[in-house]
């Protein structure tokens, strides 16, 4: 009996590296390809120029203008629409949670609509909607802030939402206003501070959608990171494919960076009990 | 509604410092269901007054209504003569526990405790003195270092009440704060909680659905069926003289027994003239069909082999036992004995039935 419990076991054990060897090759080997492309000197030996070219910004601005412009426009979407979806919605999942349970539905609607409608139905919308956007803020690609706040509200949504579903939030909040606290104060100190992984799951998101984003952006010509990806591989593949693994990479060092956060802080929570 | 809800002198309080809490003419519907119809409750200060009934009756709507957390259709709430219907809940300066494990859980038991000092803006040293002998208060001092996802569920609540209390609250309100605990846990909690009611005189009202619970902890308890109060006084009354057929029925054990009426506020049962808790409940006419509500411990059974009941079984309880007969009529009555007597009372013995002249209730 006790022989062919260890002999499952072992067979388990052997599929779960098989299925994780198979998952790693498919999701690696284009990586590596990229790397080896971008890494590819004359005469096929190896050659860092692209990457050196990559991290050394004056240069690279002076080389290839429209990337770095594309760049900057890139990070700032990035703060802009975090900081813009995060100040909408997480006050607004919280009150309808605590508040407006009834709305709670159609919230959830609203919110999930985007992920129904292709991007490119979504440009057809907005594009009205951004001849008056240019006319009143002008056609810096800060702009797209607004697309992509609605882009990334179903995703943003989910995250908050699964983050309230795992805590008491009406028992917490009517503790909290018991005991002296105002609205502002039962969400700021209560309620977000319990929510906190959430909301850096949906900021992380909404980064990684906004970096990778193109079709809003050339369909309303502006140039952001992808854009000018794009344009880049026609004049240069080498610093295009560069620039998309670098993009990669940020977003899976950022979720890195994220899980970290999380588990550092049960981590020393843990420390200081024990 | 039976008993008058006037304020009662405050039983068995060392040093009292509470302020008297008066709900007067408390309406609230939710849609069509009336889940306080017209209630009046008023507690005298620093007295434990628990509100008891089954689902649904209205209990907990009652106790939100004083918190603040639910606003009243009609009615008012009044806090040592203040009127606060109208007033947040976060102005009402009174501490609450929940059923539910209310602990923030970013927080240390400490901070909990601190919390509502805080926002009162108490400066560190003393908030943090203050939740120590809080803590030491609830019997958890040593645990205050800890997140509430390392303690126990009966923890948890001792931090939830050390939190109610720092705030030095107007009125305490407990909702059913034992219900989520183990038996044990909830009997050492609820002895604690009076102790601690009884230590800082602080005016409560707690809310439970188990009786045992509210008579050993209230000074005072209040049955409620729909909306309503059926009937407010001293555990030791609620039991003994239950007001009405509900309370007799809803409080402990009782045995349904059929009887005729007799005179001047009397019973027949199994051929004993008992008298009746309430006199006027009798009917009018003489000799007519009653059922009588008699408790378990007012039943005695005398083996006798020309006995006319059976012994159908027996549930051993520690030092006592309540054993099932069946009276020739095929009623079921329970009895309540000493567990050395169940030797005697073996399945299929013959028994004879004795009820204690006590007084009994009449079944509606």
């Amino acid at each position: 009996m006790a022989g062919v419990i260890r002999r499952r076991a072992r067979r388990q054990r052997l599929f779960r590296w098989v299925v994780l060897t198979v998952l790693g090759i498919f999701f690696l080997l284009p990586l590596v390809a990229m790397l080896e492309f971008t890494t590819r000197g004359a005469g096929g030996g190896f050659s860092a120029h692209t990457w050196r070219l990559l991290v050394d910004w004056p240069k690279l601005t002076e080389t290839y203008p429209d990337l770095s412009t594309g760049i900057r426009a890139s990070f700032g979407l990035v703060l802009l629409t975090v900081a813009l979806t995060l100040v909408l919605l997480v006050p607004t999942v919280i009150w309808v949670r605590l508040r407006l349970p009834r709305l709670r539905r159609l919230v959830e609607f609203l919110c999930l609509l985007p992920l129904t409608i292709p991007a490119i139905v979504l440009v057809v919308g907005l594009a009205p909607v951004y001849a008056w956007v240019t006319y009143f803020l002008g056609g810096s690609p800060l702009t797209l802030t607004f697309a992509y706040t609605v882009l990334v509200l179903p995703y943003a949504y989910r995250s908050v939402d699964a983050g309230l579903s795992a805590i008491d939030v009406r028992t917490l909040a009517e503790a909290a206003r018991s005991l002296g606290a105002g609205w502002p104060t039962v969400i700021w100190r209560v309620v977000l501070p319990n929510i906190r992984s959430a909301v850096l799951s949906a900021a992380f998101l909404t980064v990684a959608l906004v970096l990778g984003e193109f079709t809003i952006a050339s369909l309303l010509n502006r140039t952001n990171l992808q854009v000018a990806v794009n344009l880049l591989g026609k004049s240069s593949a080498t610093m295009s494919v560069a620039v998309s693994l670098a993009a990669l990479l940020l977003a899976f060092v950022l979720l890195l960076l994220l899980s970290l956060v999380g588990d550092g802080r049960r981590r020393t929570l843990k420390k200081e009990i024990s | 509604m039976t008993a008058s809800p006037v304020a009662a002198e405050p039983v068995g309080a060392a040093a009292r410092h509470g302020v008297p809490v008066r709900l007067a003419g408390l309406r609230r519907s939710f849609g069509t269901t009336h889940a306080l119809d017209g209630l009046d409750l008023d507690l005298a200060p620093g007295e434990l007054v628990a509100l008891l009934g089954p689902s649904g009756c209205g209990k907990t709507t009652a106790l939100r209504v004083l918190a603040g957390l639910e606003e009243a259709d009609a009615g008012r709430v009044l806090v040592d003569g203040e009127d606060v219907t109208d007033r947040p809940v976060n102005r009402r300066g009174m501490g609450m526990v929940f059923q539910a494990y209310s602990l923030f859980p970013h927080l240390t038991a400490r901070e909990n405790v601190e919390f509502g000092l805080r926002l009162r803006g108490r400066p560190g040293a003393r908030r943090r003195q203050r939740a120590e002998e809080m803590l030491e208060l609830v019997g958890i001092a040593a645990h205050g270092h800890r997140f509430p996802h390392q303690l126990s569920g009966g923890q948890q609540q001792r931090v939830a009440l050390a939190r109610a209390l720092a705030i030095e609250p107007r009125v305490l309100l407990l909702d059913e704060p034992l219900s989520a605990l183990d038996a044990k846990v909830r009997v050492q909690l609820r002895d604690e909680i009076r102790r601690i009611q009884l230590e800082v005189g602080t005016t409560t009202l707690f809310v439970t659905h188990d009786q045992e619970e509210a008579l050993a902890v209230a000074d005072r308890v209040g049955v409620m069926r729909g909306g309503r109060l059926e009937q407010l006084a001293t555990p030791a009354e609620i039991y003994l003289r239950p007001a009405t057929a509900f309370v007799a029925d809803f409080v402990g054990l009782s045995n349904r027994i059929p009887g005729r009426s007799g005179p001047d506020g009397t019973i027949r049962v199994l051929g004993q003239t008992l008298p009746l808790v309430a006199p006027d409940a009798a009917p009018g006419t003489p000799d007519a069909p009653v059922t009588a509500l008699v408790r378990p411990e007012a039943v005695d059974l005398l083996p006798a082999p020309d006995g006319d009941a059976r012994v159908l079984a027996a549930s051993f309880l520690g030092p006592i036992s309540r054993v099932s007969v069946t009276l020739p009529d095929g009623t079921p009555v329970v009895a309540q004995v000493g567990s050395d007597r169940l030797a005697d009372l073996t399945p299929g013995t013959p028994v004879r039935v004795r009820l204690r002249p006590a007084p009994v209730a009449l079944a509606s």
